[in-house]
Protein backbone atom coordinates (compact mmCIF):
# COMPACT_ATOMS: atom_id res chain seq x y z
CA UNK A 1 0.00 0.00 0.00
CA UNK A 2 1.30 3.56 -0.63
CA UNK A 3 3.07 5.47 1.66
CA UNK A 4 0.13 7.00 4.10
CA UNK A 5 -0.15 11.36 3.71
CA UNK A 6 -0.90 10.92 7.69
CA UNK A 7 0.11 8.03 9.75
CA UNK A 8 -0.83 9.30 13.95
CA UNK A 9 0.53 6.22 15.80
CA UNK A 10 -0.60 5.30 19.69
CA UNK A 11 -1.13 9.32 19.67
CA UNK A 12 -1.60 10.60 23.42
CA UNK A 13 -1.73 14.33 24.68
CA UNK A 14 -2.79 15.48 28.39
CA UNK A 15 -3.35 18.95 28.89
CA UNK A 16 -0.92 21.06 31.41
CA UNK A 17 -3.96 20.07 33.92
CA UNK A 18 -3.65 16.42 33.66
CA UNK A 19 -7.15 16.31 31.43
CA UNK A 20 -6.74 13.58 28.60
CA UNK A 21 -7.58 15.13 25.49
CA UNK A 22 -5.75 12.12 23.11
CA UNK A 23 -6.07 8.21 24.32
CA UNK A 24 -3.52 6.26 22.22
CA UNK A 25 -5.16 6.87 18.54
CA UNK A 26 -4.06 5.55 15.43
CA UNK A 27 -5.25 7.21 12.37
CA UNK A 28 -3.99 6.71 8.49
CA UNK A 29 -4.49 8.69 6.06
CA UNK A 30 -4.16 7.49 2.05
CA UNK A 31 -3.32 9.96 -0.98
CA UNK A 32 -6.25 10.80 -2.49
CA UNK A 33 -8.83 10.20 0.35
CA UNK A 34 -11.68 12.18 1.60
CA UNK A 35 -12.40 11.50 4.79
CA UNK A 36 -14.94 12.91 7.55
CA UNK A 37 -13.72 13.22 11.16
CA UNK A 38 -16.75 13.49 13.26
CA UNK A 39 -17.50 13.51 16.96
CA UNK A 40 -19.30 15.44 19.46
CA UNK A 41 -17.89 19.06 20.91
CA UNK A 42 -15.01 18.06 23.32
CA UNK A 43 -13.94 14.67 21.75
CA UNK A 44 -10.73 16.32 21.12
CA UNK A 45 -10.69 16.30 16.79
CA UNK A 46 -8.94 20.05 17.34
CA UNK A 47 -6.54 18.93 19.22
CA UNK A 48 -5.68 15.98 16.87
CA UNK A 49 -5.72 18.44 14.05
CA UNK A 50 -3.12 20.82 16.11
CA UNK A 51 -0.70 17.99 16.38
CA UNK A 52 -0.79 16.72 12.29
CA UNK A 53 0.63 20.07 11.69
CA UNK A 54 2.70 20.44 14.92
CA UNK A 55 1.56 23.27 16.82
CA UNK A 56 1.56 20.29 19.46
CA UNK A 57 4.12 18.06 19.64
CA UNK A 58 3.47 14.28 20.44
CA UNK A 59 4.28 13.59 24.25
CA UNK A 60 3.69 9.66 23.22
CA UNK A 61 3.05 8.00 20.10
CA UNK A 62 4.64 9.60 16.83
CA UNK A 63 2.90 11.71 13.67
CA UNK A 64 4.64 11.38 10.15
CA UNK A 65 3.42 13.19 7.00
CA UNK A 66 4.10 11.47 3.53
CA UNK A 67 6.81 9.56 5.90
CA UNK A 68 8.63 12.60 7.02
CA UNK A 69 8.50 12.21 10.88
CA UNK A 70 7.10 15.24 12.94
CA UNK A 71 9.95 16.54 15.45
CA UNK A 72 11.13 19.64 15.85
CA UNK A 73 13.48 19.88 12.91
CA UNK A 74 10.51 18.69 10.55
CA UNK A 75 7.91 20.98 11.93
CA UNK A 76 8.26 23.57 9.12
CA UNK A 77 8.14 20.97 6.68
CA UNK A 78 4.95 19.33 8.18
CA UNK A 79 2.91 22.52 8.52
CA UNK A 80 3.85 23.09 4.85
CA UNK A 81 2.64 19.81 4.11
CA UNK A 82 -0.76 20.09 6.26
CA UNK A 83 -3.17 22.83 5.24
CA UNK A 84 -5.67 23.65 8.23
CA UNK A 85 -8.33 25.88 7.21
CA UNK A 86 -9.63 26.97 10.25
CA UNK A 87 -13.57 27.20 11.43
CA UNK A 88 -13.66 31.24 11.84
CA UNK A 89 -11.99 32.60 8.53
CA UNK A 90 -11.94 36.12 10.33
CA UNK A 91 -8.85 34.45 12.29
CA UNK A 92 -7.30 32.92 9.46
CA UNK A 93 -6.91 35.51 6.87
CA UNK A 94 -5.12 38.73 9.46
CA UNK A 95 -3.33 40.72 6.52
CA UNK A 96 -4.95 43.62 4.64
CA UNK A 97 -5.53 42.18 1.11
CA UNK A 98 -6.63 39.09 -0.11
CA UNK A 99 -2.98 38.78 -2.21
CA UNK A 100 -1.07 39.94 0.66
CA UNK A 101 -3.10 36.90 2.79
CA UNK A 102 -2.60 34.21 0.47
CA UNK A 103 0.74 35.20 0.20
CA UNK A 104 1.83 34.87 3.89
CA UNK A 105 2.31 31.14 3.51
CA UNK A 106 4.12 31.10 0.35
CA UNK A 107 6.18 34.26 1.69
CA UNK A 108 7.21 32.40 5.31
CA UNK A 109 8.53 29.24 2.71
CA UNK A 110 10.87 32.28 1.05
CA UNK A 111 9.42 32.01 -2.22
CA UNK A 112 9.37 35.40 -4.00
CA UNK A 113 9.21 37.64 -7.28
CA UNK A 114 7.73 35.57 -10.17
CA UNK A 115 7.15 32.04 -8.68
CA UNK A 116 5.65 33.50 -5.72
CA UNK A 117 2.85 35.46 -8.06
CA UNK A 118 2.45 32.58 -10.03
CA UNK A 119 1.54 30.32 -6.61
CA UNK A 120 -0.69 33.07 -5.94
CA UNK A 121 -2.87 33.72 -8.73
CA UNK A 122 -3.03 29.62 -9.40
CA UNK A 123 -4.53 29.27 -5.54
CA UNK A 124 -6.68 32.38 -6.04
CA UNK A 125 -7.95 31.00 -9.37
CA UNK A 126 -8.73 27.53 -8.04
CA UNK A 127 -11.16 28.74 -5.06
CA UNK A 128 -12.81 31.52 -7.49
CA UNK A 129 -11.85 34.38 -6.42
CA UNK A 130 -9.12 35.82 -8.55
CA UNK A 131 -10.95 39.12 -8.75
CA UNK A 132 -11.38 39.87 -5.21
CA UNK A 133 -7.21 40.02 -5.02
CA UNK A 134 -6.87 43.68 -4.36
CA UNK A 135 -9.79 43.67 -1.63
CA UNK A 136 -9.19 43.74 2.20
CA UNK A 137 -10.75 40.86 3.44
CA UNK A 138 -13.05 43.05 5.95
CA UNK A 139 -15.37 43.74 2.22
CA UNK A 140 -15.52 40.17 1.21
CA UNK A 141 -19.27 37.95 2.16
CA UNK A 142 -18.15 35.07 4.56
CA UNK A 143 -18.64 32.66 2.07
CA UNK A 144 -16.13 34.52 0.11
CA UNK A 145 -13.54 34.57 2.82
CA UNK A 146 -14.04 31.27 3.40
CA UNK A 147 -12.54 30.53 -0.31
CA UNK A 148 -9.83 33.43 0.50
CA UNK A 149 -8.93 31.25 3.66
CA UNK A 150 -9.09 27.60 1.20
CA UNK A 151 -6.46 29.75 -1.07
CA UNK A 152 -4.26 30.66 1.49
CA UNK A 153 -3.65 27.54 2.11
CA UNK A 154 -3.52 25.88 -1.17
CA UNK A 155 -0.96 28.21 -2.35
CA UNK A 156 1.40 26.38 0.04
CA UNK A 157 0.66 23.38 -2.13
CA UNK A 158 -0.04 21.11 0.48
CA UNK A 159 -0.21 17.28 0.56
CA UNK A 160 -3.28 17.18 2.68
CA UNK A 161 -5.88 20.18 3.30
CA UNK A 162 -7.79 19.95 6.84
CA UNK A 163 -10.80 21.88 7.23
CA UNK A 164 -12.28 22.55 10.25
CA UNK A 165 -16.48 22.98 10.26
CA UNK A 166 -16.41 24.43 6.27
CA UNK A 167 -20.16 24.80 6.19
CA UNK A 168 -19.93 26.54 9.62
CA UNK A 169 -22.20 29.58 8.86
CA UNK A 170 -22.71 29.15 5.41
CA UNK A 171 -26.11 29.99 3.58
CA UNK A 172 -26.90 26.94 1.88
CA UNK A 173 -25.94 28.10 -1.69
CA UNK A 174 -22.43 28.64 -0.31
CA UNK A 175 -22.18 24.96 1.01
CA UNK A 176 -23.02 23.89 -2.06
CA UNK A 177 -20.49 25.99 -4.06
CA UNK A 178 -18.36 24.70 -1.10
CA UNK A 179 -19.19 21.10 -1.80
CA UNK A 180 -18.45 21.63 -5.44
CA UNK A 181 -15.11 23.68 -4.97
CA UNK A 182 -13.55 20.77 -3.04
CA UNK A 183 -14.61 17.71 -4.96
CA UNK A 184 -12.74 19.51 -7.54
CA UNK A 185 -9.54 19.96 -5.67
CA UNK A 186 -7.36 17.25 -6.39
CA UNK A 187 -5.79 16.88 -3.05
CA UNK A 188 -6.28 14.39 -0.16
CA UNK A 189 -8.96 15.61 2.83
CA UNK A 190 -9.36 15.56 5.74
CA UNK A 191 -12.78 17.36 7.06
CA UNK A 192 -14.02 17.87 10.75
CA UNK A 193 -17.84 18.32 10.71
CA UNK A 194 -20.90 17.83 12.93
CA UNK A 195 -22.77 18.28 9.57
CA UNK A 196 -23.48 14.33 8.71
CA UNK A 197 -25.19 15.05 5.45
CA UNK A 198 -22.38 17.18 3.94
CA UNK A 199 -19.82 14.66 4.98
CA UNK A 200 -21.53 11.65 3.07
CA UNK A 201 -21.43 14.19 0.11
CA UNK A 202 -17.76 14.97 0.14
CA UNK A 203 -16.14 12.17 2.12
CA UNK A 204 -16.04 8.13 1.34
CA UNK A 205 -14.65 7.39 5.17
CA UNK A 206 -15.39 8.27 8.08
CA UNK A 207 -13.70 8.38 11.89
CA UNK A 208 -15.59 8.74 15.25
CA UNK A 209 -13.68 10.29 18.19
CA UNK A 210 -15.24 10.74 21.10
CA UNK A 211 -13.86 11.40 24.71
CA UNK A 212 -10.12 11.10 23.25
CA UNK A 213 -10.23 7.76 21.18
CA UNK A 214 -10.59 6.35 17.92
CA UNK A 215 -14.55 4.63 18.40
CA UNK A 216 -15.29 3.57 14.80
CA UNK A 217 -13.41 4.01 11.39
CA UNK A 218 -15.31 2.84 8.46
CA UNK A 219 -16.96 3.60 4.96
CA UNK A 220 -18.94 6.73 5.54
CA UNK A 221 -22.19 4.95 4.83
CA UNK A 222 -21.79 2.19 7.15
CA UNK A 223 -21.28 4.53 9.92
CA UNK A 224 -24.24 6.95 9.47
CA UNK A 225 -26.71 3.77 8.90
CA UNK A 226 -25.27 2.88 12.16
CA UNK A 227 -28.48 4.78 14.36
CA UNK A 228 -26.84 3.02 17.52
CA UNK A 229 -23.87 3.89 17.20
CA UNK A 230 -23.99 7.62 15.93
CA UNK A 231 -26.47 7.91 19.10
CA UNK A 232 -23.85 6.76 21.56
CA UNK A 233 -21.60 9.26 20.53
CA UNK A 234 -24.01 12.24 20.50
CA UNK A 235 -24.21 12.50 16.78
CA UNK A 236 -27.52 12.03 15.05
CA UNK A 237 -28.47 12.54 10.89
CA UNK A 238 -31.24 15.01 11.28
CA UNK A 239 -34.81 12.86 12.05
CA UNK A 240 -36.53 11.24 9.10
CA UNK A 241 -33.24 11.18 6.65
CA UNK A 242 -31.89 7.77 5.87
CA UNK A 243 -28.44 7.45 4.29
CA UNK B 1 -20.79 48.13 8.65
CA UNK B 2 -19.84 46.35 5.98
CA UNK B 3 -17.86 49.22 4.35
CA UNK B 4 -15.52 49.58 7.30
CA UNK B 5 -14.70 52.52 9.39
CA UNK B 6 -11.13 52.59 8.56
CA UNK B 7 -11.87 52.55 5.22
CA UNK B 8 -14.41 55.51 5.09
CA UNK B 9 -11.38 58.17 4.61
CA UNK B 10 -10.57 57.35 1.44
CA UNK B 11 -12.35 58.32 -2.00
CA UNK B 12 -12.35 56.31 -4.90
CA UNK B 13 -10.49 57.82 -7.89
CA UNK B 14 -7.69 57.61 -10.16
CA UNK B 15 -5.86 61.15 -9.74
CA UNK B 16 -2.42 62.10 -10.41
CA UNK B 17 -2.49 62.05 -6.30
CA UNK B 18 -3.99 58.76 -6.17
CA UNK B 19 -1.15 57.11 -8.36
CA UNK B 20 1.32 58.89 -6.52
CA UNK B 21 3.33 56.28 -4.74
CA UNK B 22 2.51 56.15 -0.91
CA UNK B 23 5.42 56.43 0.54
CA UNK B 24 6.13 59.52 -0.72
CA UNK B 25 2.93 61.49 0.08
CA UNK B 26 3.75 60.12 3.58
CA UNK B 27 6.96 61.98 3.71
CA UNK B 28 5.56 64.87 1.77
CA UNK B 29 2.59 65.14 4.50
CA UNK B 30 4.51 64.78 7.28
CA UNK B 31 6.92 67.77 5.76
CA UNK B 32 4.47 69.83 4.48
CA UNK B 33 2.58 70.03 8.05
CA UNK B 34 6.07 70.88 10.00
CA UNK B 35 6.29 73.76 7.41
CA UNK B 36 3.03 75.05 8.31
CA UNK B 37 4.26 74.57 11.84
CA UNK B 38 7.00 76.43 11.95
CA UNK B 39 5.51 79.42 10.09
CA UNK B 40 4.98 82.15 12.87
CA UNK B 41 1.48 82.80 13.11
CA UNK B 42 1.58 86.50 11.98
CA UNK B 43 2.66 85.80 8.59
CA UNK B 44 -1.18 85.56 7.37
CA UNK B 45 -0.17 85.82 3.71
CA UNK B 46 1.73 82.96 3.99
CA UNK B 47 -1.58 80.80 5.60
CA UNK B 48 -3.31 82.38 2.61
CA UNK B 49 -0.82 80.98 0.12
CA UNK B 50 -1.05 77.61 1.79
CA UNK B 51 -4.92 77.56 1.89
CA UNK B 52 -4.79 78.03 -1.76
CA UNK B 53 -1.95 75.33 -2.40
CA UNK B 54 -4.17 72.61 -0.43
CA UNK B 55 -7.30 73.91 -2.19
CA UNK B 56 -5.20 73.08 -5.33
CA UNK B 57 -4.23 69.65 -4.27
CA UNK B 58 -8.20 68.66 -3.12
CA UNK B 59 -9.11 69.87 -6.26
CA UNK B 60 -6.47 68.02 -8.48
CA UNK B 61 -7.84 64.56 -6.05
CA UNK B 62 -11.62 65.12 -6.98
CA UNK B 63 -12.34 66.17 -3.50
CA UNK B 64 -15.39 67.81 -2.75
CA UNK B 65 -15.78 70.24 0.12
CA UNK B 66 -18.51 68.57 1.46
CA UNK B 67 -16.56 65.30 1.54
CA UNK B 68 -13.62 67.60 3.07
CA UNK B 69 -15.86 69.29 5.35
CA UNK B 70 -17.08 65.96 7.04
CA UNK B 71 -13.85 64.12 7.67
CA UNK B 72 -12.65 67.99 9.23
CA UNK B 73 -15.28 67.65 11.86
CA UNK B 74 -12.95 65.84 14.07
CA UNK B 75 -11.30 68.96 14.43
CA UNK B 76 -14.05 70.87 16.32
CA UNK B 77 -13.29 69.83 19.69
CA UNK B 78 -9.78 71.54 19.47
CA UNK B 79 -11.04 74.26 18.61
CA UNK B 80 -13.97 74.74 20.89
CA UNK B 81 -11.10 74.74 22.95
CA UNK B 82 -9.09 77.33 21.28
CA UNK B 83 -12.14 79.85 21.19
CA UNK B 84 -12.11 79.53 25.04
CA UNK B 85 -8.71 81.07 24.75
CA UNK B 86 -9.19 84.83 24.11
CA UNK B 87 -11.78 84.83 26.63
CA UNK B 88 -9.73 82.91 29.44
CA UNK B 89 -6.25 84.80 28.33
CA UNK B 90 -4.90 87.45 30.54
CA UNK B 91 -2.74 90.73 29.38
CA UNK B 92 -3.78 93.58 27.62
CA UNK B 93 -7.45 93.27 25.92
CA UNK B 94 -9.36 94.39 22.80
CA UNK B 95 -12.68 95.08 23.00
CA UNK B 96 -15.02 92.79 19.79
CA UNK B 97 -18.63 93.14 19.17
CA UNK B 98 -18.56 94.39 22.62
CA UNK B 99 -16.54 91.60 24.20
CA UNK B 100 -13.43 92.59 26.08
CA UNK B 101 -11.12 89.40 24.63
CA UNK B 102 -7.73 88.59 26.01
CA UNK B 103 -5.11 89.68 23.09
CA UNK B 104 -2.61 86.77 23.33
CA UNK B 105 -5.52 84.53 23.74
CA UNK B 106 -6.72 86.02 20.61
CA UNK B 107 -2.96 85.09 18.60
CA UNK B 108 -3.31 81.45 20.25
CA UNK B 109 -6.26 80.79 19.07
CA UNK B 110 -5.65 82.10 15.33
CA UNK B 111 -2.51 80.03 15.55
CA UNK B 112 -4.21 76.80 16.48
CA UNK B 113 -7.02 77.22 13.60
CA UNK B 114 -4.70 78.18 11.23
CA UNK B 115 -1.96 75.43 12.11
CA UNK B 116 -4.28 72.30 13.30
CA UNK B 117 -7.25 73.40 9.79
CA UNK B 118 -4.45 73.30 7.47
CA UNK B 119 -2.38 70.46 9.17
CA UNK B 120 -5.87 68.47 9.16
CA UNK B 121 -6.30 69.00 5.48
CA UNK B 122 -3.27 67.91 4.41
CA UNK B 123 -4.30 64.37 6.44
CA UNK B 124 -7.48 64.59 4.86
CA UNK B 125 -5.83 64.85 1.75
CA UNK B 126 -3.27 61.64 2.29
CA UNK B 127 -6.35 59.65 3.87
CA UNK B 128 -8.31 60.13 0.89
CA UNK B 129 -6.18 59.49 -2.06
CA UNK B 130 -4.29 57.09 -0.59
CA UNK B 131 -5.78 53.35 0.60
CA UNK B 132 -5.59 51.64 3.91
CA UNK B 133 -2.61 48.75 2.62
CA UNK B 134 -0.98 51.45 0.50
CA UNK B 135 0.12 53.37 3.64
CA UNK B 136 1.56 50.33 4.80
CA UNK B 137 3.31 49.51 2.16
CA UNK B 138 4.49 53.31 1.52
CA UNK B 139 5.78 52.92 5.85
CA UNK B 140 7.22 49.73 4.90
CA UNK B 141 8.82 51.67 2.09
CA UNK B 142 10.21 54.50 4.15
CA UNK B 143 11.85 51.11 6.63
CA UNK B 144 9.58 51.08 9.35
CA UNK B 145 9.89 48.79 11.82
CA UNK B 146 7.97 45.71 10.26
CA UNK B 147 6.73 45.05 13.92
CA UNK B 148 5.27 48.50 13.87
CA UNK B 149 3.51 48.07 10.17
CA UNK B 150 2.21 44.58 11.50
CA UNK B 151 0.72 46.24 14.64
CA UNK B 152 -0.95 48.47 12.79
CA UNK B 153 -1.83 46.21 9.85
CA UNK B 154 -3.35 43.98 12.68
CA UNK B 155 -5.39 47.23 14.15
CA UNK B 156 -6.79 48.02 10.63
CA UNK B 157 -7.33 44.70 9.82
CA UNK B 158 -9.49 43.73 12.90
CA UNK B 159 -11.27 46.76 14.23
CA UNK B 160 -14.37 46.16 11.97
CA UNK B 161 -14.31 42.61 13.62
CA UNK B 162 -14.34 43.95 16.87
CA UNK B 163 -16.20 46.73 16.74
CA UNK B 164 -19.29 44.33 14.87
CA UNK B 165 -18.44 42.01 18.01
CA UNK B 166 -19.14 44.95 20.22
CA UNK B 167 -22.59 46.11 18.38
CA UNK B 168 -23.86 42.20 18.37
CA UNK B 169 -22.76 42.30 22.45
CA UNK B 170 -24.98 45.51 22.56
CA UNK B 171 -28.00 44.36 20.96
CA UNK B 172 -27.57 41.35 22.99
CA UNK B 173 -27.72 43.23 26.14
CA UNK B 174 -30.41 45.77 24.39
CA UNK B 175 -32.86 42.29 23.83
CA UNK B 176 -32.32 41.22 27.89
CA UNK B 177 -33.95 44.99 28.24
CA UNK B 178 -30.40 46.71 28.84
CA UNK B 179 -30.87 50.38 28.00
CA UNK B 180 -27.46 52.28 28.65
CA UNK B 181 -28.64 55.00 29.54
CA UNK B 182 -28.11 56.13 32.45
CA UNK B 183 -24.72 55.79 34.50
CA UNK B 184 -26.58 53.15 37.03
CA UNK B 185 -26.43 51.16 34.52
CA UNK B 186 -22.85 51.57 33.23
CA UNK B 187 -21.75 48.14 35.30
CA UNK B 188 -23.34 45.61 33.22
CA UNK B 189 -22.01 47.98 30.15
CA UNK B 190 -18.25 47.69 32.16
CA UNK B 191 -18.64 43.79 32.53
CA UNK B 192 -19.10 43.66 28.76
CA UNK B 193 -16.31 45.96 27.89
CA UNK B 194 -13.95 43.09 30.32
CA UNK B 195 -15.85 40.21 28.42
CA UNK B 196 -14.97 42.01 24.98
CA UNK B 197 -11.19 42.05 26.14
CA UNK B 198 -11.02 38.85 26.85
CA UNK B 199 -12.07 37.73 23.72
CA UNK B 200 -10.52 39.98 21.72
CA UNK B 201 -7.46 38.61 23.46
CA UNK B 202 -8.84 34.68 22.41
CA UNK B 203 -9.15 36.09 18.66
CA UNK B 204 -5.19 37.07 18.79
CA UNK B 205 -4.80 33.26 19.99
CA UNK B 206 -6.56 31.94 17.35
CA UNK B 207 -4.89 34.55 14.90
CA UNK B 208 -1.63 33.25 15.83
CA UNK B 209 -2.40 29.75 15.58
CA UNK B 210 -3.18 30.06 12.21
CA UNK B 211 0.11 32.05 11.65
CA UNK B 212 1.89 29.58 13.04
CA UNK B 213 0.06 27.01 11.01
CA UNK B 214 1.07 28.77 7.85
CA UNK B 215 4.80 28.82 8.52
CA UNK B 216 4.93 31.95 10.85
CA UNK B 217 7.91 31.79 13.00
CA UNK B 218 8.25 35.57 14.62
CA UNK B 219 8.66 37.44 11.94
CA UNK B 220 6.33 39.16 9.40
CA UNK B 221 7.56 37.74 6.24
CA UNK B 222 8.64 41.08 4.11
CA UNK B 223 6.41 42.00 1.05
CA UNK B 224 7.69 43.29 -2.17
CA UNK B 225 7.29 47.01 -2.40
CA UNK B 226 7.37 48.57 -5.78
CA UNK B 227 9.78 51.51 -5.57
CA UNK B 228 9.01 55.20 -6.29
CA UNK B 229 9.40 56.50 -9.39
CA UNK B 230 12.20 59.40 -9.63
CA UNK B 231 9.46 61.50 -10.89
CA UNK B 232 7.38 61.33 -8.38
CA UNK B 233 9.97 61.55 -6.10
CA UNK B 234 11.03 65.06 -7.77
CA UNK B 235 7.17 66.35 -7.90
CA UNK B 236 6.57 65.56 -4.04
CA UNK B 237 10.39 67.49 -3.75
CA UNK B 238 8.79 70.30 -5.72
CA UNK B 239 5.62 70.54 -3.11
CA UNK B 240 7.37 70.31 -0.14
CA UNK B 241 10.70 72.77 -0.95
CA UNK B 242 7.55 75.52 -2.32
CA UNK B 243 6.03 75.04 1.34
CA UNK B 244 9.46 75.24 2.98
CA UNK B 245 10.52 78.13 1.07
CA UNK B 246 7.23 79.97 2.05
CA UNK B 247 7.69 79.23 6.00
CA UNK B 248 11.54 80.51 5.27
CA UNK B 249 10.36 83.90 4.14
CA UNK B 250 7.73 84.26 6.96
CA UNK B 251 10.07 83.37 9.05
CA UNK B 252 12.76 85.65 8.01
CA UNK B 253 10.56 88.54 7.55
CA UNK B 254 9.01 88.61 10.62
Amino acid sequence: MSTPVISVDNLSYRYPDGTAALEAVSLHIHPGERLALLGPNGAGKTTLILHMNGIHMPQTGSISVSGVLLDNSSVMDIRRRVGVVFQDPDDQLFMTTVRRDVEFGPRNLGLEGAELEARVDAALEAVGVADLADRPPNHLSFGQKRRVAIAGILAMEPDIIVLDEPTANLDPASRSELTALLDDLDITQLIVTHDLLYANEVCDRAVILNEGRVVADDDIGTILRDDELLAKHRLALPKGVRI
Amino acid sequence: MADGHVHALYLHGNSVLHRVAPQIKIVAAFLIVIGIVVTPREAFWAFGLYLVAIVALATVAHITPRFAARRMVIEVPFLLVALLLPILGGGSTVEVFGLSLSQAGLWDAWNILAKATLGLSIAVILGATTQMPELLVGLDGLKMPSIVTAIAGFMVRYIDVILSDWSRMRIAMASRAHGARWITQIGPMARTLGVMFVRTYERGERVYLAMRSRGYTGSMPASAIPAAPVSQWMLGGAVIAAVWAVAALAVLTR
